[in-house]
């Protein structure tokens, strides 16, 4: 079976779909926001859909435009000083030099 | 005016000793002063630090320093890192951002003793087509401030339009240099994917994100690129390859050059948008081009294949924005996943959500084969379809939008129509190909962009195509009504 019949078409996305998706992306979404984000994702979903037409059998993937690039290594010498206090001034919370967040463990 | 004149022409000035950049930049922040606060294209003005700078590029011509954007006054947009200097990337999340480094692109035209006035506003995180999705308010078209100008580098090429500097710099993932380029009648160039760095460019789709240049035209873009261009080791993409002096091949004569119009590309075309085109092949021709159909069959594929691979991609890259250790945070958090969802839901736009949710689902379990895998595959289908056309053809040509400059508001809710402005630029993002934009004539009294894609590395004959167009017209010296 196709992946396109496996997902069925048009494809419309629920709230539950939305909450689910916006959970794994760490997003928290209004309840006024919400069926915006159902409209407007469910369209998007099924615009892209169109991609299910295309016959790509044996087509190897692609993920990078230029091809037969290749990860370039370098020697293993240091080649950042530190910069730390000047980064850190970007951060919301520090002491100490660490960055501060809510305590995880009890 | 010093506003009107090229950057070749600046720099005899300030070589002469007619004028100094510290006269110069003064002409320009006056400008910006003027007509800023109606068309919102700057977000962050540097004028003591531009003064400064130009007061140094004073001191080293003085002491026989050089160079053709020595003392030149430009304005970078927002999304790259200006050391010291607030980078936004036009959302709230970097509202209160100051970079710790500068990008490649920014130290190297600093180097060239180019002087930066302001940052420019643009779509968040370059996520648009319109400059509305933007923290600091929309964008206004020079040409009719009731139109967009186009995104997602929509500050650059308003500011370029209305000469608030003589060249803006910019990104292009989908379209957001030559779309906006031809929205607002200026030259906009989006060189090969690896020819200019992206080390301090802020990430939105890595496989397709690309530095390029707003100018009043091809010979002065030619000068900027030049500076711009070359191999950087931080950008592991970056390509090892020499970087071809532009501005020495912009005359070289068009005879024998074979220009392949994209018949898809005139499917359901406007009328009087497709006889702007033909009117620029007859000019080709009579530089001695050659003109011949070509067809590449998956094309209509790309604005698909696009909103599945550049959400995919933004999804990722934006996971570092979790409230720690830059960026916006919530109030009073109650626990770490807390502060990640309300800084995030908080910090980022709607459009921003919508393309991280878009993404978030196309690689999630069960879906990433169906869209992110299947995506893929067709993208190396489109890349193949231009592969075949270049066997044929040096260049393809054709518009680089569907329509000239829409209301503001027109497009904002719905997302797919909006997409759909980006139909025609896409595809060199997929393939990696440079693209150029330039203005071939007005529909409604608005500029229309005439577009130029050519294979990998091949921007000196774009560059000099266009130069070449623009030495037969002067449509790229049309300038809009209130800003001469």
């Amino acid at each position: 079976m196709s992946w396109h019949a496996l997902l069925g078409n048009p494809m419309n996305l629920t709230r539950q779909d939305v909450e689910k998706i916006a959970h794994l992306a760490r997003l928290s979404i209004t309840a006024q926001e919400m069926p915006v984000y159902v409209t407007s994702l469910s369209s998007i979903v099924n615009f892209v859909d169109e991609l299910s037409r295309a016959q790509t059998g044996d087509v190897l993937p692609m993920a990078h435009p230029l091809d037969g690039q290749h990860q370039r290594l370098r020697a293993d010498v240091v080649s950042e000083s530190d910069h730390h206090e000047k980064y850190q001034a970007n951060a919301p919370a520090v002491q100490a030099g660490l960055y501060v967040v809510p305590r995880v463990i009890e | 005016m010093l506003h009107t004149l090229s950057i070749g022409e600046l720099g005899r000035n300030l070589n002469s000793g007619q004028i100094s950049s510290v006269e110069l930049t003064r002409h320009f922040l006056a400008r910006i002063e003027r007509f800023n606060s109606a068309l919102n294209a700057l977000i962050t003005l540097t004028a003591e630090q531009a003064l400064a700078a130009a007061a140094a590029a004073d001191a080293a011509r003085a002491a026989g320093g050089q160079g053709p954007l020595l003392g030149i006054p430009l304005i970078h947009k927002d999304i790259f890192c200006t050391d010291g200097v607030r980078t936004s990337c036009g959302s709230r999340m970097l509202d209160n951002f100051i970079a710790p480094y500068d990008a490649t692109v920014v130290a190297k035209l600093k180097t060239a003793g180019a002087v930066m006035l302001g940052k420019a506003n643009m779509d968040e995180f370059a996520m648009g087509s319109s400059n509305e999705t933007s923290y600091y308010g929309p964008v206004k078209n020079p040409w009719d401030r009731t139109k967009v100008p186009g995104g997602s580098s929509g500050g650059s090429a308003a500011a370029t339009a209305a000469r608030l500097a003589p060249f803006a710099t910019g990104t292009d993932t989908g379209g957001s240099i030559r779309q906006p380029a031809a929205l607002t009648g200026v030259t906009g160039v989006k060189p090969t994917y690896g020819r200019v760095s992206r080390y301090g460019m802020i990430a939105f789709a890595s496989s397709l994100d690309q530095a390029g240049v707003f100018a009043q035209s091809a010979a002065d873009a030619a000068i900027v690129l030049q500076a711009m261009a070359g191999f950087d080791p931080r950008d592991s993409t970056s390509i090892d390859a020499p970087v071809p002096n532009y501005p020495a091949t912009l005359s070289a004569p068009l005879a024998g050059l074979k220009i392949g119009l994209l018949r898809e590309f005139f499917d359901g075309l406007e009328a009087r948008n497709a006889a702007l085109i033909h009117e620029a092949l007859k000019i080709y021709r009579s530089l001695g081009a050659e003109t011949v159909e070509v067809s590449l069959p998956h094309l209509p594929l790309s604005v698909p294949t696009y909103y599945v691979v550049a959400p995919a991609e933004c999804s990722s890259n934006l996971s570092r924005f979790d409230g720690v250790r830059f960026g916006y945070r919530c109030e009073n958090p109650k626990d770490l996943l807390d502060l990640y969802t309300r800084s995030r839901g908080e910090g980022f736009g709607a459009e921003v959500k919508r393309r991280i949710m878009t993404g978030t689902y196309v690689l999630s379990a069960g879906y990433f084969d169906a869209y992110y895998l299947q995506a893929q595959k067709v993208r190396r289908l489109i890349t193949d379809d231009f592969r075949a056309a270049f066997a044929q053809v040096d260049l393809l040509i054709g518009p680089t939008t569907p329509t000239p400059a829409f209301d503001i508001g027109a497009k904002i809710n719905d997302p797919v129509t909006m997409y759909l402005n980006d139909i025609y630029t896409i595809g060199a993002n997929l393939a990696g190909l440079p693209g150029l934009s330039l203005p071939c004539g007005f529909v409604d009294d608005l500029p229309m962009g005439l577009q130029l894609i050519g294979p990998h590395f091949s921007e000196a004959k774009l560059l000099n195509a266009a130069h070449l167009y623009q030495e037969a017209t002067d449509w790229h010296r049309r300038s809009p009504h209130g800003y001469e």
